[in-house]
């Protein structure tokens, strides 16, 4: 053991049925996210580096769900958020309610090292953005159609989407209280196959030093000013000597297991290795809700979890191993 | 086994000269929120009803970092937080308030009302409207004593956690003096828990900077086990997940209560930022705190009672 490992997510809770061209898509953007991780870590380049510049490339493609192809709030906007975590001194930024700035994660990375503070949201965020200097596009750049579309059946059944579906054609669903009676269409496949998902990267560089990053415009139709778990430190996104997690799925579900936090917890107290950690949370901190992680320790493992269908991720070490997948 | 309940009005650099006219209102509040928490508690109001309870008055108390009282952004305006959790996990946040009089009833109804956990700045302004909760003109919250607060911080330039010294006094080495935030944890005699935290965040802070308070495991957390508010340096309690941490030693180590509290404020969180209280399923209460003080009352059922801002003597 020992050496660099890298994992990429796109998002837990997959339609069975999404359409082998959609699978084929996700997996290539996966894999060339993975790459631009693996060449960074081969050029040395600190973990923190790293998360943070694969982060940006999940999030300038439409895709997945953050920056371009973001979440639509109930009012048709983006509202962004995205948490970075450095391992060794476990350092942190996040933001949230970001509606023109391009990488939310660049901004959230700033917020560590610049600013004072951890964690800045809404119209202070967006000024912190401008007095850095960093890229800004108007809110409409964020919007795809396939989300508008989207947004326009949510409300139509008047639900709250989670970032992701599945389709009701088992008796298994995902997203708490927003189950469907019948299957939404739109452009004649259901809508689960739209949904899009958060993103993140976990890095351990070739130092042993961990690092996480999260982001996303978090749920479809969500209420302005609804904070997920992406931007929350120890949620959805936590790095510490020992490991960095990344998590994704139903956000209230993170929030109250403190998953990311959870999984370094248990190893640090209860001893335990870093895939026993991710499944021991999977399996005894969601409850009802369905989500999924992942993690790298210092020792370069590297470690994924989901307990819904499916969930977008790529991981590679440096001994050569790399695996992109969708399912189970 | 009985009911425990204990508040807290910020842990910070409270000098031991503090003068009376500044130390005799706080420990009045703290006598009278006990009294109300205590009262309710012997009423059989539910941990969360009181918890809730507790800290309105806190808000209202303009002597406290919270609601009425709370310190200002680098604009001088306010912008409140608060967080409520149960042993159910239950739990609800909200973030940039600044006209809703009682934060910690908005987070509430985030919980109950709504499908989200946290609500932040003008959407939580929005739903605090829809749900005809109580609001003023932002300029109520301020005092002249914030103000003052503000003043003295710019000239220092830096960000600093409520409770101020003038600033004569040396600068502490990272420059801070640190206090701010009230909360209260509350557990029956059946083990239901809950805590809940409010607080006007760090003098001077920057506009949309938002702390440990509402981060559900870093200033505010809750579950089977126990019931933690913590306070101080919102940046280093983030960081170190304090409320969480106290829990997931019990769960995790088997740590009890006090020994999981005084490990997380001893070792997890640097000296002069953080305090917490927290009380156990099985009714047990701690308020540790590694700063010169911190402003707390306590009580249980058997008869303990505790109002007090720096550490027993030794």
């Amino acid at each position: 053991m020992g050496g660099w490992s890298i994992a990429v997510h796109g998002g837990a809770g997959v339609d069975p049925n999404l359409p082998l061209q959609r699978q084929e898509a996700a997996k290539q953007l996966l894999t060339r996210c993975l790459n631009l991780g693996i060449s960074a870590l081969r050029s040395s380049l600190s973990a923190i580096d790293v998360v943070e510049h694969v982060v940006r490339e999940l999030e300038t493609d439409p895709l997945f769900n953050s920056g371009r192809g973001a979440a639509l709030t109930e009012k048709g906007t983006v509202e962004m958020e995205a948490s970075i975590m450095d391992g060794p001194k476990r350092r942190c930024g996040a933001v949230s309610g970001l509606t023109t700035v391009k990488n939310p994660i660049s901004l959230a990375r700033l917020v560590m090292d610049k600013s004072p503070h951890s964690y800045l949201a809404f119209s202070g965020a967006e000024e912190f953005a401008k007095q850095q200097g960093v890229e800004l596009v108007d809110n409409d750049y964020f919007i795809t159609e396939e989300n508008l579309g989207m947004l326009k059946l949510a409300k139509e059944a008047n639900t709250i989407m989670f970032d992701y579906r599945i389709p009701l054609i088992g008796l298994e669903t995902c997203g708490a209280g927003a189950a469907m009676e019948s299957p939404i269409q739109m452009n004649g496949l259901p809508i689960s196959v739209y949904a899009p998902e958060t993103v993140g990267c976990v890095v351990v560089d070739s130092q042993g030093r961990c690092a996480a990053a999260t982001s996303t415009g978090g749920l479809m139709n969500k209420m302005s000013g609804r904070i997920g778990d992406s931007p929350l430190i120890g949620s959805g996104t936590y790095a510490c000597d020992l490991c960095a997690v990344s998590c994704t799925g139903e956000g209230e579900a993170i929030i109250r297991g403190t998953l990311a936090r959870d999984v370094a917890a248990v190893m640090e107290y209860k001893g335990l290795q870093l895939q026993e950690a991710v499944d021991y949370v999977i399996k005894h901190r969601l409850d009802d809700g369905k989500a999924g992680m992942i993690a790298v320790s210092n020792k370069g493992e590297v470690a994924y979890g989901f307990n819904c269908v499916g969930m977008f991720r790529g991981c590679a070490t440096e001994d050569g191993f790399m695996e992109v997948g969708i399912w189970e | 086994m009985g009911w425990a309940l204990a508040l807290h009005g910020g842990a910070g650099d409270i000098p031991l000269s503090l003068p009376p006219e500044r130390r005799e209102p706080r420990e009045a509040a703290l006598r009278h929120c006990l009294q109300v928490g205590v009262a309710a508690l012997k009423a059989k109001r539910s941990p969360l009803d009181v918890v809730e309870l507790v800290v309105r008055e806190l808000e209202n108390n303009p002597h406290f970092n919270a609601g009425r009282g709370s310190v200002l952004t680098t604009k001088g305006t306010v912008e409140m937080e608060a967080c409520i959790m149960d042993d159910t996990k239950r739990c609800g946040a909200v973030s940039g308030l600044s006209t809703v009089v009682n934060a910690i009833s908005l987070a509430r109804l985030v919980m109950e009302k709504t499908p989200h956990i946290y609500l932040a700045f003008d959407g939580a302004e929005a739903f605090a409207k829809e749900q005809g909760v109580e609001t003023v003109d932002s300029s109520n919250f301020i005092t002249p004593e914030n103000i003052e607060r503000l003043k003295q911080a710019k000239e220092a330039n830096r960000v600093q956690i409520d409770y101020t010294q003038p600033i004569q006094k040396e600068p502490t080495a990272d420059g801070d003096s640190q206090i701010g935030t009230v909360g209260c944890v509350a557990v029956d005699g059946k083990g239901n828990l809950a805590t809940a935290t409010s607080t006007g965040g760090l003098v001077n802070k920057m506009v949309g900077r938002i702390g440990d308070t509402p981060v559900i495991g870093a200033g505010t957390y809750a579950n089977s086990y126990c019931a933690v508010s913590a306070t101080g340096k919102g940046e280093s309690i983030i960081r170190a997940t304090v409320a969480r941490d106290v829990a997931a030693l019990m769960e995790y180590k088997g740590l009890s209560l006090k020994e999981a509290a005084a490990y997380v404020i001893e070792e997890c969180a640097p000296k002069g930022t953080c305090g917490l209280v927290a009380v156990s399923a099985t009714g047990e209460v701690t308020m540790p705190f590694n700063t010169t003080g911190m402003f707390r009352a306590a009580a249980t059922e058997d008869g303990y009672c505790e109002i007090a801002i720096w550490p027993p003597s030794a």
